[in-house]
């Protein structure tokens, strides 16, 4: 506020100086020029008298001539003043108007309010540096989540379309550099409560930058960067950022896994999904040769990934040699029918446009598709206009690398035993994966399931706690059921159990619980209250353990116990 | 030789100055402290303190303060004059006078604030 505040005075220092210099002499003439009474006696003004009228004459109220008609010396001092003084109230109102308007002040007032937002914040929130297309699907889960965020992006447009998005929670936000670090000291990055920075700005230098600033500022906070170059990548591992999101990485380990296991893949999508939305689903892909369509940044990668995998593929890149492509690389766009026959689409099992321009990427699609209707498709889309055109497009996977890197950050951030729960899936089978995946369809009614994380603690599962602090045996089959008839049972499951001898995947349902585990269950958003009073309120939870309401009231226990 | 410096100096040592000139002489004499000069001892100190608008430093914000102070006592002691002169018209009384006199004498002690202030930055500044 002190800066403002030091802005105005400054800038109002010429008017403010001018005015009190115009009204002194003003008054002054007033006392010294002789007038008359209305006795006809010679009579000089005071003081008191002459203020008054300079006061009302330069600011053209005009109450008349007080208190005795003025003689012609008079009025002819009161005609110079009217000029003079009008003309100084003028140039004041507009110094004052052009203050307002003015840059520097206006900027001054929105860091003033944007910091004042920060600094009162009181719970734990997220710093997002940069509202692209990232940002924004990212923002949007986390407010619907009720989680907090402050967003520092460079883009007045961007800000606006954040002003005026129709977000539940005050988002304070800022259009400035975010890699300045004076704006992520604005934006909260040394907040006792700053959970964590999210880095997602357009640049790899910058998210760098805003890494190792965040290191440096506050080496508690938690780092999520988004890279799309490897030796960015390796820069901020190299100092100790938490999470690193390559779009590219991410989406060709994806595109592996869908291929060899389906349903890990769908698995990986559906909790990795926003709840409530229908459920993805996959066609199964016959194994056999693939072809690649561009070798840059997005193919490099899935090459990798599926030559791992043991699939043949055959790559078309523009310029080969620039690129370094593997031998037998048909060089072309892929865009036209030549190019794809030469590659021999009519043999390949599936097709990956990934070229950077969006309008090749999905006519090589829609030609590829005309030689070969059987084929696999993946399509890459780079910018968010065209979403309309992909959604079309009936390719069989669409990755947009922005979604890609929004979901990531969006599970590590609100849910981090889902990430651990995939993690763990890695280790079983595809077989098992299916098993995972029914249970799933059955208790979300074939919609992306919600999660919710349950911590055996006095804050979170106040009931449960006490309970088994007291002694009691409470195993995870009894939170399932439901609270308000004990015959039934909520439809949720529990995915994860972490409890102090590590962490079990999909537990029995026989697994007791112990202060400060752990769990991770999948369901609907309505068992999901439903469980919350199992876990809060220790007269559900007796219901549900015993089948029996004990009296709460003292008469009640009084009348009871006798 | 910086123009604005001079300028500066030169308000807040008139304030002083003018501020003085109303004060001194005898407490309940009116012909000791003329009307004229608290009107320009008001003006004067009404400058100074614009002059002072937004100096960030610490001595700067100090020297606002005390000019502050002299205008409020200066203006209470206007405000006086013109209250029993036209208000409650009990005219200038010795009692009235003399409670004009200490309040000019008030914003005296602030102006020589000012002045002490003004003298040490400028003693500080060795160049």
């Amino acid at each position: 506020m002190s800066t403002v505040i030091f802005l105005v005075l400054r800038r109002l220092r010429t008017p403010l100086l001018l005015i009190s210099f115009v009204y002194t002499i003003a008054t002054f003439g007033l006392t010294v020029i002789p007038g008359v009474d209305d006795q006809g006696n010679a009579w000089q003004m005071d003081f008191f008298h002459a203020f008054y009228f300079v006061t009302f004459m330069g600011t053209t109220i005009g109450f008349g001539e007080l208190p005795y008609p003025f003689t012609d010396g008079q009025r002819l001092w009161a005609l110079i003043s009217i000029y003079i003084t009008v003309a100084t109230w003028i140039y004041t109102i507009g110094a004052i108007l052009h203050l307002i308007r003015d840059e520097t002040l206006r900027r001054a007032i929105t860091e003033y309010q944007f910091r004042n937002a920060v600094t009162r914040l009181r719970e734990p929130f997220y710093l997002i540096c940069g509202y692209g297309d990232t940002g924004s699907k990212l923002v949007d889960s986390l407010a619907r989540r009720q989680i907090l965020a402050t967003v520092i992006e460079i883009k007045q447009e961007r800000i606006a379309s954040l002003i005026l998005g129709d977000q539940p929670l005050f988002i304070p936000r800022l259009c400035a550099d975010a890699g300045d670090p004076e704006n992520l000291i604005l934006g909260g990055i040394q907040h006792p409560m700053c959970a964590g920075i999210v880095a997602l700005t357009d640049q790899d230098s910058i998210n760098l930058h805003i890494a190792i600033t965040a290191k440096v500022l506050n080496p508690d906070v938690k780092v999520i960067c988004r890279a799309d170059s490897h030796e960015i990548k390796a820069n901020m591992k190299s100092f100790g950022t938490d999470y690193v999101v390559d779009p590219f990485d991410t989406f060709a380990e994806s595109l592996s896994t869908a291929l060899h296991s389906p349903n890990q893949y769908l698995l990986r999508e559906w909790l990795r999904g926003e709840s409530g939305e229908p459920l993805t689903e996959l066609t199964p892909v016959a194994s056999g040769k693939w072809v690649l369509c561009g070798y840059g940044r997005f193919g490099l990668p899935i090459y990798d990934q599926l030559i791992e995998a043991g699939i043949e593929v055959q790559v078309i890149e523009p310029y080969p040699e620039a690129r370094n492509a593997p031998e037998g690389t048909v060089t072309g766009w892929g865009t036209e029918a030549v190019t794809l026959e030469e590659a021999n689409i009519r043999d390949a099992v599936g097709i990956v446009a990934g070229t950077n321009d969006d309008s090749n990427n999905l006519s090589i699609i829609v030609t590829a598709m005309e030689l070969n209707p059987e084929l696999f498709t993946v399509v890459r889309h780079s910018e968010h206009y065209n979403r309309v055109l992909f959604e079309n497009s009936h390719a069989d996977i669409i990755m947009a690398p922005g979604a890609v890197v929004a979901k990531k950050i969006r599970t590590l951030l609100t849910n981090p035993l889902v990430d651990h729960f995939l993690s763990l899936t890695r280790a079983h089978d595809d077989d098992w994966a299916a098993g995972v995946i029914d249970t799933l369809r059955r208790v979300s009614r074939n919609r992306i399931p919600e999660l919710w994380e349950v911590s055996v603690t006095e804050d979170h599962a106040d009931a449960v706690y006490n309970a088994v602090t007291g002694g009691q045996q409470i195993t995870i089959s009894q939170l399932i059921i439901d609270h308000t008839d004990r015959e039934r049972s909520i439809s949720a499951v529990a995915l994860v159990h972490e409890n102090e001898s590590g962490s079990f995947s999909m537990p029995i349902g026989d697994s007791v619980l112990n202060a400060g585990d752990r769990l991770l269950f999948a369901g609907t958003r309505g068992s999901r209250s439903n469980m919350e009073w199992t876990l809060q309120n220790h007269v559900a939870l007796e219901y549900v353990t015993t089948g029996e309401v004990q009296p709460q009231s003292y008469i009640g226990k009084w009348l009871f116990s006798n | 030789m910086n123009p604005e410096k001079v300028v500066f100096a030169f308000t807040i040592i008139l304030a002083l100055t003018v501020n003085f000139g109303f004060f001194v002489g005898d407490m309940h004499l009116a012909s000791d402290h003329h009307v004229y000069v608290l009107y320009l001892a008001i003006f004067v100190n009404a400058v100074a303190t614009i002059l002072k608008f937004g100096d960030r430093s610490q001595i700067g914000s100090v020297l606002l303060a005390a000019s502050l102070v002299a205008e409020l006592h200066l203006v209470a002691a206007a405000v006086v004059w013109g209250v029993a002169n036209h208000v409650t018209e009990v005219g200038l009384t010795p009692t009235v006078l003399a409670s004009i006199v200490s309040l000019s004498g008030g914003a005296l002690v602030a102006n020589l604030v000012s002045v002490t202030l003004l003298v040490i930055e400028t003693v500080t500044l060795r160049r």
